[in-house]
């Protein structure tokens, strides 16, 4: 019995935890939301040789046939690197959903593209979670029409499009009658979007008659983002405390002050349980089923709490530092504000949650 | 990550299960702490290696291999059927561990099945008037006199020290060592002559502790723990296992269950509590703390199996898990509105007046075993590498 991390576990957390420190720092980040990059290309294809893109992908289909902890361990390494990479979607949510719900010939398509890096998937499911401004999708007679909002890794090749009878359809991104718009948004590094179909002609999952499917490509959307905000609180906590250590006032580091060790010590308290969490919840989605929905919420909720704080205390750490955007921090703030709101903010997951043990 | 609850443990489960369905009735609820109930009982999970499940049975434990899934499921169990899972209180959950780890094999046979069994009740004798948080400058004094230690001075807000046998109690033995190492800790009985014992009541109206006085206590010179000048170390090793117990989340889960059923039974305008959002959010939030801190105690314990460092994670439990157990008390509070500030013998009373009482208690130990501030020193110092607080310059 172990609660914790395997050998190879921590060897991939290590290896793709030193590529990003190497070839993916924040200047790179930084390149990719000032620029017109669809795609930073470099990363993309790195990332691909090390196996994150096929992560959870099936060996038959050139992935590396993982799990969703695995998937949460990359997750945790791209927030804390603030990584301009399209992979909750495209690397979690669709592949999951084909491998779910996929025909033979989706799979065998679009499975080792995704693997190889050579294309990438975003995910049209936001409406199925709560809907804004009343998009919806309809499907009739193997075309969609209607409108989705906020679609996860909008820059992509195929879209997974939820309908509002909670099926899914993979529509790729050239279909006629197809009308894509980015979605500017806080997060520079990663892109959201807008798609609007008239009449697209779309190629249904089979499977996803089920509407579990779907819940399940959400939920491990959930805890992909909740393990990405872990990163980059954690990455932010370890700013502050590093920053405190070497700014000095009054004649001192800041750090000796206890009320800057205790804004520390909070963000440490309140952010050290999460990893337990976060594993936990990535472990029920794939072993403990009865448990992995009310996992998966509470994660989404709970992680979207404590990362707000950190984001908040870590910045207020830094002084005026902390707002400026030389220093670069609110790339890590606004990627854990992104990961909040994404696929259902704190108070609508605990509603679910509420729903699912009947307490509504 | 392997967490397979295999057939051995659903098996396992289904015992436990059958144990409490079978013996609930015998629980105590409520009963004195030397009660007849209590002491069955907690022979019967001693036996049966649900409470003192891997101490060893020379020293009257059940002696288990530790298990942690086996241990979960105990602790998962007994907080579900909302049953005593058997005696707590500062000599099982601090003295024992310590014991077992620095106690001298006389000390183990002595001391650690009496407690075990609830026949020895034991109080701890730190804090002072003028040493709390800075425990270290304590002065109660200990002189060796012959075979005996002579012990002058005053304890505060020793908790159960009126229904003490024996207290653990931290003296100055070396007065011009530094302060930090001129501490040693002995044990003593409650009926040696020399002590006097005044209740404090407390804001919940019970007098849970107590001021205690010695003049010349003359205590034998074998019954110290570790050696001269090293109570410090002793002390703090304990400190260790009362911060694991302070915020237990296998307890607070329990609350948390007996919570959701509250707020499900009461009504406001005729209308579940459960059914207002706003109430039933604040559950939702504490409940995915509690599930927070529930996980961070299995990877606490699985670290301690398997010799993986997760200090940090240990060191935040008694900040967090006190503080989460205020709030969860205080939400029961609200929810029951005018209700919740029924107390004592009150007709309408709710769960016999434990919320406010459990309320108040932990925000007693929000204070109790290092406050929340000293524990954020602990965490930024000891948990993130930050300084130390400077010394103000003498003048
Ligand atoms: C319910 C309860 C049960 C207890 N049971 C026992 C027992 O059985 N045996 C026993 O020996 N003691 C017991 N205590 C005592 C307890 O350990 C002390 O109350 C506690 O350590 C705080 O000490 P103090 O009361 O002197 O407060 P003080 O140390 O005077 O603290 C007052 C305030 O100052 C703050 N403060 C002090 N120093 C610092 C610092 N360095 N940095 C930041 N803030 C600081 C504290 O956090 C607190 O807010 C119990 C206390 C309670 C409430």
């Amino acid at each position: 019995m172990e609660f914790g991390l395997t050998e190879e576990q921590v060897l991939l957390q290590d290896s793709v935890g030193r590529y990003l420190a190497d070839h993916a720092s924040l200047d790179r980040a930084r390149q990719f939301a000032d620029g017109a990059e669809e795609r930073a290309a470099d990363v993309c294809t790195a990332l691909a040789e090390l196996g994150v893109s096929g992560l959870i992908i099936d060996e038959a289909y050139g992935g590396v046939g993982l799990k969703m902890l695995d998937a949460a361990i990359v997750a945790e390494q791209l927030g804390g690197n603030v990584t301009p990479i399209a992979f909750a979607a495209s690397a979690v949510m669709v592949p999951l959903a084909l491998q779910r719900a996929g025909s033979e010939a989706q799979k065998a398509h679009w499975l080792p593209l995704l693997a190889a890096g050579e294309a990438s998937a975003g995910a049209a499911v936001s409406e199925a979670v709560a809907a804004r401004e009343d998009a919806r999708i309809s499907a009739s007679g193997g075309t969609l029409t209607g409108r989705a909002l906020f679609v996860l890794d909008h820059a992509a090749d195929v879209y997974l499009v939820a309908d509002d009878r909670r099926k899914m359809h993979l529509v790729e991104a050239k279909a006629r009658g197809l009308t894509s718009t980015r979605l500017t948004s806080i997060d520079k590094t990663r892109h959201i979007g807008e798609l609007r179909f008239e009449g697209v002609a779309a190629d249904p999952l089979p499977g996803s008659d089920d509407p579990a499917v779907l819940a399940d490509v959400i939920d491990a959307g959930r805890i992909v983002l909740a393990a990405d905000t872990l990163g980059a609180a954690q990455n932010m906590l370890d700013q502050a405390v590093a920053y405190a250590g070497e700014r000095q006032q009054f004649g001192r580091v800041i750090a000796s002050f206890q009320a800057v060790k205790h804004m520390c010590a909070e963000m440490a308290a309140r952010l050290e349980p999460c990893r337990a969490m976060i594993w936990y919840a990535a472990h029920a989605f794939d072993e403990v089923p009865e448990e992995s929905r009310l996992t998966a919420c509470h994660t989404k909720a709970h992680l979207g709490e404590v990362g707000k704080f950190v984001a908040k205390t870590a910045t207020e750490v830094h002084g005026g530092m902390g707002f400026t955007d030389l220093l670069g921090l609110h790339y890590w703030f606004k990627r854990i504000g992104f990961n909040r709101q994404m696929l259902g903010g704190p108070e609508l997951v605990r509603e679910e949650a509420a729903r699912l043990q009947e307490l509504i | 990550m392997d967490l397979s609850y295999g057939g051995e443990y659903e098996a396992f489960r289904g015992e436990v299960r059958d144990f409490i369905a079978d013996h609930a009735s015998q629980a105590p609820k409520g009963n004195g702490m030397r009660s007849k109930p209590v002491l069955d009982w907690q022979a019967l999970l001693i036996e049966k290696g649900y409470t003192a499940r891997t101490i060893p049975r020379e020293y009257g434990g059940h002696g288990a291999e530790p298990d942690i899934l086996k241990s979960r499921i105990i602790a998962e169990e007994f907080a579900n059927a909302q049953v005593s899972n058997g005696l707590g209180g500062q000599g099982i959950q601090m003295l024992v561990p310590t014991l077992l780890e620095i106690g001298t094999e006389e000390q183990k046979k002595r001391f650690i099945g009496p407690t075990l069994r609830g026949e020895i009740v034991w109080c701890q004798g730190y804090s002072e008037p003028n040493a709390g948080s800075d425990l270290a400058s304590l002065t109660t004094s200990a002189v060796l006199d012959g075979d005996e230690w002579v012990v002058n001075g005053q304890k505060i807000w020793t908790s159960t020290a009126k229904q003490a046998d024996w207290i653990f109690c931290l003296v100055r033995t070396e007065p011009e060592a530094p302060k930090h190492k001129g501490i040693s800790f002995l044990l003593f009985s409650m009926d040696t002559p020399g002590i006097e014992v005044r209740p404090l009541k407390t804001m919940t109206g019970d007098s849970t502790f107590n001021e205690v006085f010695f003049t010349d206590v003359r205590v034998p010179k074998q019954q110290i723990v570790g050696s001269r000048g090293e109570g410090w170390f002793v002390a703090n090793s304990i400190l260790r296992h009362e911060r694991g117990m302070l915020g237990d989340p296998n307890a607070t889960f329990s609350r948390l269950n007996a919570l959701i059923e509250l707020m499900q039974q009461e009504t406001v305008d005729s209308r579940r509590v459960i059914d207002n959002p706003v109430f039933r959010d604040r559950l939702m939030q504490i409940q995915g703390e509690v599930m927070a801190m529930r996980f961070n105690d299995m990877r606490i314990l699985s670290a301690k199996l398997n010799n993986k460092d997760a200090s940090l994670a240990g060191m935040i439990v008694k900040l967090q898990g006190t503080e989460l157990r205020h709030r969860l008390e205080g939400l029961a509070i609200d929810a029951l509105g005018e209700l919740g500030l029924l107390y004592e013998d009150s007709p309408l009373l709710r769960g016999q007046g434990a919320w406010q009482s459990q309320y108040m208690f932990y925000l007693g130990l929000i204070i109790g075993g290092g406050t929340s501030q000293i524990q954020k020193n602990i965490i930024s110092e000891r948990g993130l590498g930050m300084p130390r607080e400077p010394k103000p310059q003498q003048v």
